[in-house]
């Protein structure tokens, strides 16, 4: 028990120990128990007649043929549900200045994109609600689209919505003083222009929601596709008036989230409204052209950078222009303006420089809301600061690994803090530059690289070093008013067989919580991993909680479980310790088993304290303290965020003739301090790149000026496949977090983080010797060639 | 939206009839009328592959076949090939390699390598990222599936065989 963590020479040490994920098996086995496939009892479907203008007037709506149709129940309108349904505004406190237009199930007087649904039908089979969708006739009156952000900007555009004053849903600015005398005497600046594109989700599983309103009990039971069960509760309790206790949100196996599947979709908040109208349990899934028109969207930055370098390659100081297009609104709960406040907060993160500039600009326009999504942020100040860094390089004469060296923040220098406010407790960006070199073998890479490029082959290496924010405090939501709790909680039991229940409030969407929690619980209990049955996602069994988002699962609620499973110990021990008439503390539990902690002879097995504790209180002494049920919460303290590092390499060849680009190697060295499943990370890190490929040279969501998207389905939003993708090198350096016991941060988001700068800066480097470089992701074949002049 | 047609076929041993309607779709038939919900949809067009099921033994988009093109045929899909221990060894080397996350796309996945490995017993790494070219997976970046079909390829050309599946504990 007293062993160090992570040490893996001792009975149930599972800390740190590459183990499967016992849950993995019924996914395998095709017996996953995803919303999609659930069926109720008198359960009824819902489908939506969708907007086809980016922005328009409802003049009129007619029901009455849908009505008339086979197997309808009911047809809403935004009026029906407007009655039930209290309305909703995506802004948080702690954005000053911050606004949004009022929001409800489905629209009353204005449509604000292409695609949002604005009437509900609700029929026996999901095609009979299809079919009666289009008998649906709508009469709208079409208004001007707002989609460029500059134009959206003047005094006298158009707006986006008709609730809201003017298109600037948020402005922030940082600025740590003197930068133009900075730049003006800097022996060099470099500076860019950067477009990210808009990219979605598209998780395989699309968004699922089945609610099913009990009229006799008051109770709503919603069983949801989602990251975030308790977040849920709370909100459709509190915007249907129904008690909280009444409201039971249940997320089953989920079909991929990153992000996507916590925030408020208009289709969900009237599902659950139709379910009340109905009386019967109503399930909507979206089908992939649904969701590419209504599942949040994320990027869509143009970012103006600049960056002072000194004579030798010190980075003196960056200056930055971040504008960014959210949609018509904020999205609710967690906003659209968080992307943008990470993108300022997070530029030049790994880098010593200490005189920063920044401005923040974030726009409303007639498109699906943007918001959270995979590494928030991450990539695009990541993108900004390593591209402007190899430039920087570049004109300073140094190799790009040689300027990191030079520039990244030292590993003995922590705490230390960045110019934009955040506290780093310790990072190891040195100790990763030099892992990184080691696994890509650089120097030889690089001298390859020279050899291929006499014989017209243009291969590129790009490097990226990425800061990642994990185990968000209540600094991130709670400070801004948002009931989004970052605290857990976990209830243990001994069953009365001596093994052991965990039911907590992280979630499980594949990564791997449950296994996690598993190993942790049995770890430090002291139990066989197969003794411990972890349960997530049900809002009436398991205490209330963050949930699993922002890289909080493992940190958070993997001290939660290690706390409580100290807790239970101690109990066990105490009852054993009666019944041996022994100390507590001369006891251990190991294995399942009761022993002498000196000597490790065996005392009482943990089935027997059970056993007796359950069953034969009678033969206990009056004031026996038989407790072998526990619940506990615990919050983060000590630093805001628990900062994660890590660095990327990228190899890829381009064909300058076709401008496609073949990415043969990419190399991970990351820190999320405490490995609990190296299995896991690796794989979450893998996921991650691969993601962050996609962005880099695939995904994008392509509008035209109407504001219509122009490629809203599989087969025309390209996502990155099997045989594009290169294997991926993954090292580690571990830094524990002193924060907790467990100290363990995130990974989730490390892979993406960085990927897509890794690529962009390998993809210019390739450029280079040919005079082209490019500043835009997805780097499209077709980008690239006219970089290159070809076209 | 028209009367509905008897159509008879086989699914995972059993020879079945059911009344469908012209346009319901094979992944239809299975999900909804006989609760085989395995098999999933992702995208309905054929891209994502997340729909496959084995059709007289070739892999098939259950998403793209209507129900009554699929009478008369045999279809076997990931809870009949678990059952029948088909894929035991690859359900196995997955779950070694956490070749999955969420799942959605594992049964796809497990039968496109079944289909690989019946026409290709020794594939190269790029020949299985080719044949998984049709499969979408959001979670994993591909490389742990990859791997785990090609473990499961040496194991078979070693002649190496699984016991059922299921019945092993984590």
């Amino acid at each position: 028990m007293n062993a160090p963590l992570g040490s893996l020479d001792r009975p149930n040490s599972y800390i740190g120990r590459a183990v499967t994920r016992p849950n993995a098996k019924r996914l395998l086995a095709g017996r996953g128990r995803y919303v999609t496939d659930l069926v109720l009892p008198r359960m009824l479907h819902a489908a939506f007649l969708r907007s086809p203008y980016a922005h328009a007037r409802i003049v009129s709506i007619d029901v009455e043929a849908a009505r008339a149709m086979p197997g309808v129940r009911l047809v809403a309108t935004g009026a029906d549900l407007a009655r039930l349904c209290t309305p909703w505004v995506g802004t948080l406190d702690h954005f000053k200045g911050m606004k949004s237009a009022p929001q409800l199930p489905l629209p009353v007087e204005e449509v604000l994109w292409s695609g949002q649904a604005v009437v509900a039908v609700v029929a026996d089979s999901r095609a009979q609600a299809e079919d009666a969708a289009e008998a649906v006739l709508v009469e709208f009156e079409e208004l001007p689209p707002v989609a460029d952000i500059d134009t959206a900007r003047e005094p006298d555009a158009a707006r986006a919505a008709a609730g809201i004053e003017d298109n600037l849903c948020f402005r922030s600015r940082l600025d740590t003083g003197g930068i133009d005398a900075l730049f003006a005497g800097a022996a060099h600046v470099v500076e860019e222009e950067f477009h990210f594109g808009r990219h979605t989700a598209v998780t395989l599983e699309p968004r699922a929601i089945l609610a099913d309103w009990d009229a006799s009990e008051g109770k709503l039971t919603v069983h949801h596709a989602t990251q975030t069960p308790y977040q849920f509760q709370d909100l459709y309790s509190r915007h249907y008036g129904i008690s909280e206790a009444s409201v039971r949100v249940i997320a089953p196996d989920l079909g991929g989230s990153f992000g996507m599947k916590l925030h408020v979709y208009h289709e969900d908040m009237a599902v659950v409204g139709l379910s009340l109208l109905c009386r019967r349990p109503v399930k909507y899934v979206a089908d992939r052209m649904e969701s590419f028109v209504s599942d949040i969207h994320a990027r869509d930055h143009r970012v103006r950078a600049r960056m002072a370098v000194d004579d030798d390659g010190t980075i003196l100081a960056m200056d930055v222009d971040d504008v960014t297009a959210i949609g018509a609104f904020s999205t609710y709960p967690r906003t659209s303006a968080v992307e943008g406040n990470q993108v300022i907060r997070l530029m030049g993160a790994p880098y010593r420089f200490r005189n920063y500039r920044a401005e923040l600009s974030v726009v409303f326009q007639n498109k699906v809301q943007t918001s959270q999504y995979r590494a928030v942020g991450h990539p695009v100040a990541c993108a900004v600061t390593e591209r402007l860094v190899d430039l920087a390089a570049a004109r300073a004469g140094l190799d790009p690994a040689a300027m990191r060296e030079r520039n990244l923040i030292p590993d003995d220098a922590y705490p230390c803090s960045s110019p934009t406010g955040y506290q780093f407790e310790a990072l190891s960006h040195q100790a990763s530059l030099v892992r990184l070199k080691a696994l890509m073998d650089y120097d030889a890479l690089r001298a390859e690289q020279a050899a291929l490029r006499a014989r017209g082959i243009h291969r590129g290496i790009g490097i990226a070093s990425f800061v990642e924010i994990s185990n968000p405090s209540p600094a991130f939501y709670g400070i801004g008013g948002a009931r989004i709790s970052a605290q857990d909680g976990a209830t243990l039991s001994v069953t009365p067989s001596g093994e052991v229940r965990c039911l907590i409030s992280v979630t499980e969407q594949g990564q791997g919580t449950e296994t996690i929690i598993g190993q942790i619980v049995a770890d430090q209990f002291g139990v066989a991993r197969e003794k411990v049955r972890v349960i997530t996602g049900d809002t009436e069994i398991t205490p209330h909680g963050g949930a699993t988002w922002a890289c909080r699962g493992a940190g958070i609620g993997g001290e939660t479980a290690l706390q409580a499973a100290r807790r239970l110990r101690d109990n066990v021990l105490a009852l054993a310790a009666t019944i041996l008439q022994a100390r507590p503390g001369d006891l251990d539990l190991r294995d399942g088993i009761v022993v002498d902690a000196l000597s490790g002879a065996e005392r009482v097995s943990l089935a027997e304290v059970a056993r007796i504790a359950y069953f034969r209180s009678d033969t206990l002494p009056p004031d026996a303290r038989a407790q072998l049920s526990i619940t506990h919460h615990y919050a983060p303290q000590g630093y805001p965020f628990a900062f994660t590092n890590g660095i990327q390499g990228c190899h890829v060849e381009l064909d300058a003739d076709t401008g496609l680009v073949k990415v043969l190697k990419h190399w991970v060295v990351e820190d999320c301090g405490r490995i609990i499943n190296p299995l896991l990370v690796d794989e979450q890190v893998r996921g991650g790149v691969v993601q962050g490929l996609g962005a880099a040279f695939f995904e994008e969501c392509r509008y035209d000026d109407n504001g219509q998207l122009t490629n809203g389905s599989l087969a025309d939003y390209l996502v990155p496949m099997a045989c594009e993708m290169p294997d991926i090198v993954v090292g580690h350096i571990e830094t524990p977090t002193a924060d907790t016991a467990l100290g363990a941060k995130g990974c989730g988001e490390a892979g993406t983080a960085a990927a897509s700068a890794a690529a962009l800066n390998a993809v210019n480097d390739a450029m280079a010797p040919l005079g082209a470089s490019i500043a835009q992701i997805p780097m499209t074949p077709e980008r690239l060639l006219k970089s290159l002049g070809k076209i | 939206m028209s009367a509905t047609l008897p159509v008879t076929l086989t699914v995972n041993g059993e020879t079945l009839t059911r009344l469908v309607e012209p346009r319901e779709t094979l992944a239809d038939l299975l999900r909804r009328d006989l609760g085989l919900t395995g098999t999933h949809t992702g995208c309905e067009m054929g891209v994502c592959g997340a729909c496959l099921v084995m059709l007289d033994g070739l892999p098939v988009h259950a998403c793209l076949t209507f129900a009554v093109q699929a009478a008369g045929t045999e279809i076997a899909t990931v809870e009949g090939l678990t059952e029948s221990t088909v894929i035991a060894d690859l359900q196995r080397a997955f779950h070694e390699r956490n070749a999955l996350q969420c799942g959605f796309c594992t049964p796809g996945m497990l039968i496109a390598a079944q289909g690989l490995l019946a026409r290709l017993p020794l594939p190269s790494r790029a020949e299985i990222r080719d044949a998984l070219s049709g499969n979408y997976c959001r979670c994993t970046g591909y490389e742990a599936i990859v791997d785990a079909i090609e473990t499961v390829a040496r194991r078979r050309a070693a002649g190496e065989t699984a016991p059922a599946f299921a019945e092993e504990p984590a």
